[in-house]
């Protein structure tokens, strides 16, 4: 069994804002994400995906196809997007970091044939990632 | 759905590595220039990792606000610009970052109610990292 790990980069704009709450509960909560004018981060997605090396080939997955699967099913629809209004996951669950990667897995996961999908990272910032399993 | 957050944390603080029942060469040979009599110091970066399910109102594992609220009375206002080496936590112990790592670990785990901790890691330089994961 190996680990393969590919990245990627996103730039997306989104706000925090829950509409059950009150004004004076979306501030306290989301703090200064919650400006409804919005504000961006350069993301970075690490997908992880996992199984054997394919004798012939040396390959876990083909590198090409599995850029193909994070540009088409995650980078293309999130970069340069505000996530709040332009990805339907987030048009009701809240586009925070944890959620961005429960998003690209299901996204990416029906896609992983060859090689299984072990984790997917999101990067809001250097100081700021958020892992997923899938459901354990 | 368990998601594992991580948050990373900076601060700078001197130690020196000696063990006082060694002699000198006995120290210059376990720690090299870690030894040096007035110490030296790093810019370590904590990252902490804590796990839970995502709240469905928030979207969140814990609110960044509690974690850095807690991670900057705790460890940035305890470590940042300190000398280890000083510290009643390090009394009769060296502090090594193996052991700097599982202090703030303990930190973590006896005061922060709001996630599942995972893990504490520690890098002292680019070069040397810690984990400890109880």
């Amino acid at each position: 069994m190996i680990y393969l790990t590919r990245k990627a980069e996103f730039a997306a704009s989104h706000y925090y804002h829950n509409p059950a709450f009150t004004p004076e509960e979306n501030q306290r909560v989301f703090g200064k994400c919650a400006n409804m004018n919005g504000h961006g981060h350069n993301y970075v997605l690490e997908v992880t995906v996992k199984g054997e090396v394919n004798d012939r080939t040396g390959f876990v997955v083909d590198l090409k196809e599995l850029k193909d699967i994070m540009n088409r099913e995650v980078v293309d629809a999130m970069d340069h997007r505000h996530l709040n209004k332009e990805v339907p996951e987030f048009a009701k669950a809240i586009p925070t970091t944890e959620n961005i990667a429960i998003v690209a897995w299901k996204r990416l996961a029906p896609h992983m044939k060859v090689a299984k999908l072990h984790r997917v990272r999101v990067y809001e910032n250097a100081d700021l990632f958020a892992d997923y399993y899938g459901e354990e | 759905m368990k998601v594992h957050l991580t948050r990373r944390y900076h601060f700078a603080a001197s130690h020196r590595l000696h063990l006082t029942d060694c002699s000198d060469d006995e120290n210059r040979a376990i720690y090299g220039k870690c030894n040096n009599p007035h110490g030296h110091g790093h810019n370590y970066s904590v990252e902490v990792t804590v796990s839970g399910p995502v709240d469905a109102a928030t979207g969140m594992v814990c609110n960044l606000a509690d974690l850095d609220g807690f991670s900057n009375k705790e460890i940035i206002e305890r470590f940042d610009h300190t000398n280890l080496s000083m510290m009643p936590l390090f009394e009769g112990k060296v502090p090594t970052t193996e052991r700097l790592c599982v202090e703030i670990y303990d930190i973590y785990n006896k005061g922060f109610k709001h996630a599942h901790l995972e893990k504490v890691r520690i890098e002292e330089t680019a070069k040397n990292s810690f984990e400890y994961t109880g």
